[in-house]
């Protein structure tokens, strides 16, 4: 196997990913917050919302745009890059996609069209309409991406076919319902509130500093955090469910994320390297500080779990993975000839499947993902996303009690905590995808398994491309959108303690 | 009764329909291929750029269900030919990422250079991705160069789709066939561009450019459908019998139409509209501006046509040339019976979909776009 052309497929969809990341959340959250503004621009009948509204709409099209760039790369990219995969699991996988661009993407891009353009050519009550379908657009089309992705870490509703070669879907509401794809629905969607929420508080930090669009962006403040704090509070709760999960799902990547080497019961939350909670990890990951949490030796050579049933070793599942293989291709070899031995291998094969992905591994360490990057990935995006929500708690004290006025410090910090959210995100989703390395489906397809055929040289080509264009989409957008905040909304309406 | 047969030929109508309503809207391509063609000052290029960036999401969400519907219901087709037709896929979509951006970021960047460069990055999608997507497509009549073996995934380094050469999809050029289906792509969109403007844009002095340009590129592109019809028609095509055995057969395509008898009206029906509404853009002085309607429900219906002579009548529809018996056919690519049908439930949704598109274009294109509207509008490309 051409080791390039894996590690060079997975930079590619890595590097899409990560672009494409640094769109949606804003779009998520300042979706509900431009919707919540021109809501009251409706009821109230002031002026000063509408104007408010299509300030924020202006930056969400801006971002828009390179989002659904990014966005939709990354949907072909599973046929381009990762062909075995496509077939292999296509049954199941292609079903969310298919409905995220029919339920979600149509309703988002017609509606954003009529909030951009529709100011003058459509009923007040139509256009706040189209705007609040942009933004539940935005919120269904992540529901069905994440529900895919959630079958990626916890794959369940679905058989392997033999006869066909794939896994085929026999249970579409397992599908929706994987306690995996809920959780992730909502950290994510409440992190990009959350992006949302920190990002007008920080342009409108700005302004106060300059001391321009004051009423403005007190508004914008009030409301930025309210939305900020509402959508984190929901990330710390999924988040903590998302634990569960992974505790139970994917035990590998807790144990990457914590550095766990050996663990067990009351096993340790390490802040950082050396400073440990004892039998934190084990409240967290199981609710119960008696709970097991193991440790990247005991899986790897096997371990008893909370329920008591042994899981057994990495070089055992290997030997099984393999033996899934073999019978795999007995079956294939002897269906249409001989019926009994066909029986056998599918017999055979059924009591070896729940290991198929292991037996394309060669060694057992190859399931232990980077844990340094992971470890430290968990730990930027905690840091970071609780210094957000302190200063998002700030802000919506301030701008409740009206003592915005004069705080210096508090607008450079609001300004600061706009790159660290970015920064936040990435980490999750670093942690998410790399922490379940070498899957594509967990225990199922290592990503070896997954790829398509093609020359390592045409990717690293298409990766440069890719790399080239959206870094200068990064850059211009970031331009546009820094000279779209300097020329402001133009409402300068200074408020009386200002003055 | 629906049978898994019945399941696996209605998404191929769902494909079918996505298709066609993709090259319909189109337009938008069509349009911006001729942004420095048409637009002879600078007023005309806002008017075409602000006409067709109005619209440009709805192609672009389109392509993105068809890819998604393709995924879903035929994924063998997705892994074989995304995965192997590389080039051809990742060019098609790095156009239509340029294209993306391109009308937000035109002016924003304030700097006529940047202004130059994005326009001319419109003007590469509207020319390039029509021709690759034509291109692409046409291999579903000439077929490509892979071998499928599922079997593989008993091996330790499994690859279930191999491309038959380093070229990855555009080996297709090679045939003049694949040269003729896409610049006949290129001419239509640019016919149903000019006749998009003629309904969106109202501007006498414009429209009488616009139609004059439409006497050209519809001549161009009659004669280019002419070809590519005719070099389908007298091609072999690949027939598929009752036990999935591929063999090619002698005007294969030509047989499907008239052993499809529905199909044939649809198709003629079709080419008939695309007639009708370039005849009443050129020669009609009360209804030309109405005149995409008709070519838009036209191109609809011949595209879905050919998807059809592709795919029905036992056909394979994306053939292979170097091992017949790796061809595709629905029966052979689609996705199990379970997920089909879960699909063509969720697929109900598409009239409503519909239904909430036309209402919202309705809204906003009430009133055609004038110099006068863009000259004083704050939301404008």
């Amino acid at each position: 196997m051409d080791t390039a052309l894996i590690g060079w497929s997975r930079a590619q969809f890595a590097m899409t990913a990560a672009y494409h990341w640094l769109f949606v959340p804003l779009t998520l959250g300042l979706g509900i917050i431009m919707a919540v503004m021109e809501t009251l621009y409706v009821v109230k009948k002031d002026d000063f919302w509408k104007q408010t509204a299509k300030f924020w709409q202006k930056l969400f099209g801006i971002n828009f745009a390179v989002g659904v760039a990014t966005g939709i790369i990354l949907e072909f990219e599973f046929g381009t890059n990762w062909s075995n995969y496509s077939w292999f699991v296509g049954d199941i996988f292609g079903a969310p996609l298919a409905i995220e661009g029919m339920l979600a993407f149509f309703m988002e891009s017609t509606f954003m069209a009529v909030m951009y353009f529709g100011w003058k050519k459509v009923s007040k009550g139509f256009h706040l309409t189209s705007t609040w379908l942009t933004a539940v657009g935005a919120a269904i089309s992540a529901l069905w991406i994440l529900i895919a992705n959630a079958w990626m870490q916890h794959p369940m509703g679905m058989e392997f076919n033999p006869d066909t070669v794939r896994n085929e879907m026999v249970d579409f509401w397992a599908l929706v319902t994987n306690p995996v794809a809920i959780s992730k629905f909502f950290h994510a969607v409440f992190s990009g509130w959350e992006v949302g929420g920190v990002f007008v508080v920080g342009v409108s930090c700005w302004y106060l500093l300059k001391n321009r669009e004051s009423r403005f962006a007190r508004q914008s403040i009030l409301i930025g955090s309210i939305v900020g704090v509402l959508g984190t509070f929901m990330v710390m709760f999924s988040g903590d469910k998302s634990a569960v999960h992974v505790a139970k799902y994917q035990p590998m990547k807790l144990a990457a994320v914590e550095g766990l080497e050996n663990g067990g019961p009351r096993a340790p939350f390490s802040i950082v390297p050396g400073v440990e909670i004892p039998g934190m990890l084990s409240i967290l990951a199981t609710h119960d500080l008696e709970g097991i949490v193991p440790g990247v030796n005991d899986i790897l050579s096997g371990y008893i779990d909370n329920e008591g049933n042994v899981i057994p070793s990495v070089e055992e599942k290997i030997e099984r993975g393999k033996a899934a293989l073999r019978s795999f291709q007995d079956y294939r070899a002897v269906r249409d000839t001989n019926a009994v031995m066909a029986a056998e291998a599918r017999e055979a094969l059924e009591q070896n499947m729940d290991y198929f992905g292991y037996g394309y591994l060669d060694e057992p360490q190859e399931v232990v993902p980077p844990v340094g990057l992971v470890f430290w990935s968990f730990r930027i995006m905690i840091g970071f996303g609780s210094f957000c929500l302190l200063v998002l708690l700030l802000a919506l004290w301030f701008a409740y009690k009206d003592r915005l006025s004069g705080k210096t410090w508090f607008y450079y910090v609001s300004m600061a905590s706009i790159p660290m959210i970015y920064i936040a995100g990435e980490c999750g989703w670093m942690t998410a995808e790399i922490g379940r390395q070498p899957w594509t489906i967990e225990g199922l397809l290592p990503v070896k398994a997954a790829v398509s055929s093609i020359s390592a040289s045409s990717v690293i080509t298409t990766f440069f491309i890719f790399l080239a264009v959206f870094t200068l989409f990064l850059v211009i957008e970031v331009r546009i959108l820094i000279k779209a905040i300097r020329k402001g909304p133009g409402i300068d309406e200074v408020l009386p303690d200002i003055k | 009764m629906i049978t898994y047969d019945f399941l696996q030929h209605y998404w191929w109508f769902i494909i079918s329909l996505l298709g066609g309503l993709l090259v319909f809207l189109m337009f938008v391509q069509g349009g911006n291929a001729q942004i420095f063609m048409l637009g002879k000052t600078e007023a005309e290029r806002g008017l075409i750029i602000n006409s067709t960036g109005r619209k440009w999401e709805y192609a672009f969400t389109t392509l993105v269900t068809f890819g998604g519907a393709f995924f879903a219901s035929f994924p063998l087709f997705y892994s074989t030919s995304f995965g192997g037709a590389y080039w051809v896929w990742m060019l098609i979509l790095l156009t239509f990422v340029l294209q993306a951006v391109s009308y937000e970021f035109q002016h924003r960047v304030g700097n006529p250079r940047w202004v130059s460069f994005f326009r001319n990055c419109l003007v590469i999608n509207g020319l390039l991705a029509p021709f690759l997507i034509g291109a692409a497509v046409s291999t579903f009549f000439t077929g490509s160069d892979f071998v499928v073996n599922k079997a593989a995934m008993g091996e330790m380094n499994p690859v279930i789709s191999v491309w038959g050469n380093g070229w990855h999809g555009l080996e297709a050029l090679a045939d003049y066939r694949c040269w003729l289906f896409g610049l006949m792509l290129v001419a239509l969109t640019m016919c149903l561009g000019i006749l998009y403007m003629l309904n969106n844009i109202s501007d006498s002095e414009f429209s009488v450019r616009l139609r004059h340009r439409l006497r050209i590129v519809s001549v161009g592109f009659i004669l280019l459908f002419i070809a590519s019809m005719g070099s389908i028609f007298l091609s072999d095509g690949y027939a598929v019998n009752a036990d999935g055995v591929v063999a090619l057969e002698n005007y294969k395509y030509l047989h499907n139409l008239s052993q499809m008898p529905g199909v044939s009206i649809l198709f003629l029906l079709g080419v008939l509209l695309v007639l009708v509404g370039l005849s009443l853009a050129l020669f009609s002085e009360r209804y030309y501006s109405k005149a995409v309607w008709p070519a838009g429900v036209g191109t609809v219906f011949t595209v879905m046509s050919l998807f059809f002579l592709a795919g029905y009548n036992g056909t394979a529809y994306y053939p292979s040339t170097s091992n017949i018996q790796s061809s595709l056919y629905l029966a052979n690519s689609c996705s199990s019976e379970f997920t089909l049908r879960v699909m063509s439930v969720a697929s109900l949704i598409i009239p409503f979909v519909l239904a909430y598109i036309v209402y919202a274009w309705r809204s906003i294109d009430r009133k055609p776009i004038t110099r006068e509207e863009l000259a004083t509008a704050e939301e404008k490309y």
